[in-house]
C-alpha cells in the first residue's frame, strides 16, 4: 500500500522563541528551523513500513512556502520515495491542511496517512483527526505502536490513564506520539541521493481546496515570567518554609 | 430559540471526570458573555450515573444523554457523528471539551465534520468569539478571534477553576441517533491502577527526572507522595528512558498540571517540561546541578543529592 506522510517545517525544538515587539507574532527571523519532531517520527514509521514490505511507496508532503522543500529533502534523505509541496505563502490552519492532505491521499490512492500528533509551534493537535473526519477514515491518534495486519492495522495509543489498543480499517490515519520509534539520521550518501529524488509542487487551487483562514490572531504576547525564588540550605529549612512561608504543607 | 453552549462530558460511563467541572467554568464565562444556556452531553453506554452527576453540577441547564452500545469505548469515529447529529437537532454557538486524551482525539473530528476550525487548549475567554491560548509550549500566548458560526474549542483544565459539583438540578433529556462504526474497533486497554490522585487534579505533585537514574528509584518519590497525598509525575527524559509509564509524563506533550505544590526531583527543567508545570502555585526543585534551569522557575531550590535529600524529606514529613 502507498503511505502518505505529512511533515511541517517548524522552529527547532531547542530554540527559545521571542515575541515580536509589535505583538503580531513570534519572531522567526534568522531562527534555526527543522522538521517538527513528531513529523520526524512519522517519517521514520513510514520508512519502517516500507522496509517491512508493508508500504510499497512512501510519499512525503508538506504545506508551505518554498523553504519547506528543505524539510521535504530531509524526508527524502531519510528514505521517502518522492515528495510533494503544496505551495502557499500564507499560514494554513489545520482544517485547510487536512483538506489538502485528503485531496492528495485520494489522488494518490494512499491507504495510510501518518502524521505527527502535534506541531511544536502552534501546538494544535488537530490535523490528523480532521483529515480522518474529512476522508471518513479511521484514526489512531497518539500512537506508540503500529502493527499492520491483513486489511487492517492495530494501533496502541497513549491515553490518559494508560494504553489503549484499537483495530483500524483501511484507509486509516495514524498520528505519532514520542515513543513510537527513534528516528534515524540521514547518511551523507542518502542526502546526496535525495537531491535527485522527485519533488513536485502543487497549489491549493489545483487540489480545489479553499484554505481561507477562519481564525484571526489579534495579538501574541510573552507569558508573565516566573521569578526564581530562594535557595534553601537543607531539607529542614525547605520543609519549614513550605509550612510557614508558602503554607502548602 | 437562541443557540446554546454544549460541553462534552469526559467520563468513563461510571463517573464524571473532574476536569469537566473546569471545562464548565469556561462555559459559565461564555454564558456570561452571551446569555446562552449550558448543555452537557453525556455520550456513552449505561452512563446514567454520569448523567445524574452532571445534572447536579451548578450552572448546568440541561443534560443530554446519548446512550448506545456503540459508544461504550467512546471512540471518536462513533462519538463525532453523534455530536454532529445533535448539532443538527439543536443550535449551538460553542462546543467545548476538556483537553484530555479523549477531548483531543474527538474534538477535531467534530470540528472538521462541521467544517469549522478548532481552537485548542484555551486558557482564557475574552468574549464570545475571542480566546487566549498558549503556543510554542507556552512560551507565547495568542489571542485568537474565530469567525466560524460554531466555535469548537478544547479547554485547558488547569486554567479554569472548577465549578461546584453540586447545587444544580438540570433536566435530563435523551437523544436517540443511529450510530454505527465500521471504521475502528476497541481491542483492549491497560489502565494504570493507582491509589494516588490523578496528576491533573492533584493538589501536590512530586515528579522525577533523569536524575532518578532508574525506575527502581521511583518508590522513593512514592513514599513522599503517600505522606503528602500527592501524585507522582515524571519528565519526558524519565519516560523516554523507560523509568516509568508514559501516563506519568508532565510537559508540553504530556500532562499539563498546576498543583498548589510541585516538587521537581532530579529534573533539569527543559522548556518542554516547564511548559507542563510552570503554572503551579509553588515550585520546589531538588537537583545537585546548581546550573539546572529548573532553579530559574523554582520558588524554593535545594542543591543536593536527591538520594540523600528525598529520604530525609520523607522522614521530616512524619
Amino acid at each position: 500500500m502507498k503511505v502518505l506522510v505529512a511533515i511541517k517545517r517548524v522552529v527547532d525544538a531547542n530554540v527559545k522563541i521571542r515575541v515580536k515587539s509589535d505583538h503580531s507574532d513570534v519572531d522567526l527571523a534568522n531562527v534555526k528551523m527543522a522538521i517538527n519532531p513528531f513529523c520526524e517520527i512519522a517519517v521514520e514509521e513510514a520508512i519502517r513500513l516500507k522496509e517491512k514490505g508493508v508500504a510499497s511507496e512512501v510519499i512525503a508532503v508538506s504545506v508551505g512556502d518554498d523553504r519547506c522543500q528543505e524539510q521535504l529533502r530531509t524526508a527524502l534523505a531519510l528514505g521517502a520515495d518522492r515528495a510533494l509541496q503544496v505551495k502557499t505563502d500564507v499560514a494554513v490552519e489545520p482544517l485547510g491542511v487536512a483538506k489538502l492532505l485528503n485531496a492528495i491521499a485520494v489522488k494518490e490512492g494512499c491507504d495510510l496517512v501518518v502524521l505527527g500528533k502535534q506541531s511544536i509551534d502552534s501546538d494544535n493537535n488537530q490535523t490528523g483527526q480532521m483529515l480522518a473526519a474529512i476522508g471518513n477514515m479511521s484514526q489512531g491518534t497518539f500512537a506508540s505502536e503500529v502493527v499492520c495486519e491483513e486489511g487492517q492495522i492495530s494501533v496502541t495509543r497513549e491515553v490518559d490513564g494508560g494504553l489503549q489498543k484499537l483495530a483500524l480499517q483501511l484507509p486509516a490515519v495514524v498520528t505519532t506520539d514520542l515513543r513510537l520509534n527513534e528516528p534515524r539520521f540521514a547518511s551523507l550518501p542518502n542526502i546526496m541521493k535525495a537531491k535527485r529524488k522527485p519533488l513536485a509542487v502543487l497549489t491549493p487551487d489545483e487540489l480545489s481546496v479553499d484554505v481561507t483562514p477562519r481564525l484571526c490572531t489579534l495579538s501574541v504576547v510573552s507569558p508573565s515570567e516566573r521569578e526564581a525564588g530562594v535557595i534553601v540550605s537543607n531539607v529542614a529549612e525547605l520543609v519549614e518554609k513550605l509550612k510557614t512561608e508558602a503554607g502548602v504543607l | 430559540m437562541t443557540a446554546s453552549i454544549l460541553v462534552i462530558a469526559d467520563h468513563n460511563n461510571a463517573q464524571l471526570n473532574a476536569v469537566t467541572l473546569n471545562t464548565l467554568q469556561a462555559a459559565v464565562e461564555l454564558k456570561a458573555a452571551t446569555g446562552s444556556a449550558i448543555s452537557v452531553l453525556v455520550a456513552g453506554h449505561q452512563c446514567d450515573t454520569v448523567a445524574t452527576e452532571a445534572a447536579a453540577v451548578a450552572d448546568v441547564d440541561q443534560v443530554i444523554v446519548i446512550d448506545d452500545a456503540t459508544l461504550q469505548n467512546q471512540l471518536a469515529e462513533s462519538v463525532a457523528p453523534a455530536v454532529v447529529a445533535l448539532t443538527q437537532e439543536s443550535s449551538y454557538s460553542h462546543i467545548l471539551s476538556a483537553a484530555t486524551s479523549f477531548g483531543k482525539d474527538l474534538l477535531p473530528r467534530v470540528a472538521a465534520l462541521l467544517d469549522v476550525s478548532q481552537i485548542s487548549e484555551i486558557i482564557e475567554v475574552v468574549d464570545a468569539e475571542t480566546f487566549v491560548r498558549p503556543i510554542y509550549a507556552g512560551n507565547a500566548l495568542a489571542t485568537i478571534k474565530s469567525s466560524d458560526a460554531i466555535k469548537v474549542m478544547s479547554v485547558r483544565g488547569t486554567a479554569f477553576d472548577a465549578v461546584a459539583a453540586t447545587g444544580g438540578a438540570a433536566e435530563q433529556n435523551r437523544f436517540s441517533v443511529t450510530i454505527s462504526n465500521e471504521l475502528s474497533r476497541f481491542v483492549s486497554e491497560e489502565k494504570i491502577i493507582s491509589e494516588r490522585p490523578e496528576l491533573t487534579s492533584a493538589a501536590i505533585i512530586i515528579s522525577g527526572g533523569r536524575g532518578m537514574q532508574s525506575g527502581e528509584n521511583f518508590p522513593m518519590l512514592e513514599k513522599v507522595a503517600d505522606k503528602l497525598g500527592a501524585a507522582v509525575g515524571a519528565s519526558r527524559a524519565a519516560v523516554d528512558a523507560g523509568f516509568v509509564a508514559n501516563d506519568m509524563q508532565v510537559g508540553q506533550t504530556g500532562k499539563i498540571v498546576a498543583p498548589d505544590l510541585y516538587i521537581a526531583v532530579g529534573i533539569s527543567g527543559a522548556i518542554q517540561h516547564l511548559a507542563g508545570m510552570k503554572d503551579s502555585k509553588v515550585i520546589v526543585a531538588i537537583n545537585k546541578d546548581v546550573e539546572a534551569p529548573i532553579f530559574g522557575v523554582a520558588d524554593y531550590g535545594l542543591v543536593a543529592d536527591l538520594f540523600e535529600a528525598v529520604p530525609e524529606l520523607e522522614q521530616s514529613l512524619s
